[in-house]
């Protein structure tokens, strides 16, 4: 346990060194402010709830998140500090969750810097603080099971090019098996097996997040979320087991 | 401390290291030469945990690397070749984060982190970041990183490279220096160093262990090893050279330099003579006026050059 938590401290203070972390957080939040309130309409809608905020979550990460996760092991990798770690005396797992433990905190510190949104709707109207708490608690595990799988594809390659691009395009896969014109065009095609189409899209992050955004908090999406990290996590592992195998 | 026995790891159809065994013991300095491409560092990433054997068996401390790996690597300090090091971190940060991942905290790890920045002589650059150090120093931070928890073991591969003369010496003295504690394995190709500071010296070549011995047994396979040179006068070069190659222990005479008044002569043993030649040498120029007569230890560097391209070698002889 101590072991994670050094591990997480170092990764964490790295970021903060990097401009990667300023960059990023700033990223987000024009973004975020930029959808939310030109592209969803805030103020339009009239309604004292984020939805316009949280909707745009799965498409932003898909592009921050594995600018944040890219670097996990690539550059681990590629400095030859991966060599240093690995024998000192903790096991590969406590490596693997402390690095990720420390960029999701990293995730939770940008998205805890929207906190301004939360106020802005708590002014204008009364809304419903338990949905935007799930919401938030969803966001985030949304983010975390991006973070996963850049985690795994940083640790297949020492390029942190090739790692951001596949993994944006694997969490793009996890949103395109839900996303209504997909599974659209899917009860089409599989037009005798819609409970084809119902599983295909339960991989989808998208129908996960959906709950947590009505403030239904069901523990079925909560275990998606947990076992895409869990996964990918020990997916990790495996990789980095097999480079060092030879 | 540390034992390996029959190690081998493949890269596909490539054996890298090929049936290695030998064992260093507290207050030994081992010492592995080998050309490039060896297999030296692949077998100090096996002993070290990093990548696991494709056979054979690794024990540190009398625990299992490969069963066992924590107890093990706690003893260890390593140096990885390249001295690698976070880019990001500052050089203090760097040490105070190999400390506490070595399980120390506060004080000790502050004495800690002192102590290793004093031997390596890091004071100036402790507060730079690693990314702009000199490869020196870098290589310096990596090294104190290995020292930090004063282990019983130390695997440092080619742990002078990059160093100034003056650093060399100092990092030399102080290898030899924990060896007297410390059982340590040591990469180079720096030949004097090991005279300098091994106890006991292994050649390596493709994957296999060629030679092994102490710096004194090493240098005694060399064909020079017990070689006699005089250099006499008052006597023609010819016949110097005839009655000297003619000696029984001789295997023959190479005439170095010829004056007009000295000639040196270099006289081979034949193999298994040991001392005998020295003698033979001294009785045969006896009524020769003798300028220099001295007895050659053989040289590291040729030991090294005919066991590890043994062609070439022969080559160049004939
Ligand atoms: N990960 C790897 N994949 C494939 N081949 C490898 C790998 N690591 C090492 N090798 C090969 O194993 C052999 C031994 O390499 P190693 O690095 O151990 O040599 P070395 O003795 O340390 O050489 P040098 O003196 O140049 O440092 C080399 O032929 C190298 O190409
Ligand atoms: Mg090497």
């Amino acid at each position: 346990m101590n072991n994670i938590k050094t591990i997480a401290k170092r990764e964490l203070l790295a970021y903060f060194a990097s401009p990667v972390a300023y960059v990023v957080i700033v990223i987000f939040l024009l973004l975020t402010g930029f959808f939310t309130f030109m592209l969803g309409g805030f103020f339009e809608r009239g309604e004292a709830t984020l939805t316009s905020f949280f909707i745009w979550h799965p498409w932003l990460y898909l592009f921050l998140v594995p600018a944040v996760g890219m670097r996990l092991w690539s550059e681990e990798r590629r400095s030859g500090t991966m060599e240093l770690l690995l024998t000192m005396p903790i096991t590969p797992w406590q490596a693997i969750v402390g690095k990720f433990l420390a960029s999701w905190i990293f995730l939770a510190i940008a998205l805890i810097l929207t906190f301004p949104i939360g106020l802005t709707v708590n002014y204008l109207g009364s809304p419903d603080n338990g949905v935007i708490f799930g919401s938030y608690v969803g966001s985030w595990l949304l983010a975390g099971s991006y973070l996963a799988i850049s985690c795994m594809t940083s640790a297949m390659t020492r390029n942190q090019v090739i790692s951001f691009i596949i993994s944006v395009v694997l969490c793009f896969l996890l949103i395109l098996v839900g996303f209504p014109p997909v599974t659209n065009f899917l009860y089409q095609v599989l037009n005798f097996k819609p409970w084809l189409v119902e599983i295909i899209a339960a991989f989808s992050v998208m129908t996960h997040f959906d709950g947590f955004q009505k403030g239904i908090l069901d523990s079925r999406d909560l275990i998606f979320f947990l076992s895409v990290m869990v996964f990918s996590l020990f997916t990790t592992g495996v990789i980095i087991r097999g480079h060092r195998a030879g | 401390m540390i034992k390996v026995q029959n190690l081998v790891k493949t890269f596909g159809p490539k054996r890298a290291v090929d049936g290695i065994s030998f064992s260093v013991e507290r207050g030994e300095v081992l010492g592995f030469l080998g050309p490039n491409g060896a297999g030296k560092s692949t077998s100090m990433r096996m002993i070290t945990g990093f990548i696991p054997p494709t056979e054979g068996s690794i024990s540190v401390g009398g625990f299992d690397m490969v069963e066992n790996p924590i107890p093990a690597k706690r003893l260890i300090g390593y140096l990885p070749e390249n001295a690698p090091a976070y880019p990001d971190m500052t050089v203090y940060g760097f040490l105070s984060f190999t400390a506490e991942i070595r399980g120390l905290a506060g004080d000790a790890r502050k004495r800690a982190v002192n102590r290793a920045v004093e031997m390596c002589f890091l004071e100036a650059v402790l507060h730079q970041s690693v990314d702009t150090l000199s490869k020196g120093y870098r290589h310096r931070t990596c090294f104190a990183q290995s020292i930090i928890h004063d282990p019983d073991v130390l695997i440092l591969d080619e742990p002078t490279d990059g160093l100034d003369p003056n650093q060399k010496h100092e990092v030399r003295t102080l290898i030899r220096k924990m060896g007297e504690k410390k059982a340590i394995i040591f990469s180079t190709h720096i030949l004097e160093e090991v005279d300098a500071v091994c106890s006991r010296a292994i050649i390596i070549d493709r994957g296999r262990i060629v030679a092994n011995g102490t710096p004194q047994q090493l240098r005694q396979k060399s064909d020079w090893a017990g070689a006699v040179t005089v250099r006499v006068s008052g006597v023609s070069a010819a016949e110097a050279m005839q009655k000297l190659a003619a000696l029984p222990s001789a295997k023959r005479a190479v005439l170095l330099k010829e004056e007009a008044t000295s000639a040196t002569v270099r006289i081979m043993p034949k193999p298994g003579v040991n001392g005998a030649l020295t003698q033979n040498v001294a009785d045969a120029v006896r009524g020769w006026r003798i300028e220099e007569l001295h007895t050659e230890e053989g040289r590291l560097d040729e030991v090294f050059r005919s066991i590890t391209m043994p062609d070439t070698v022969k080559g160049e002889a004939k």
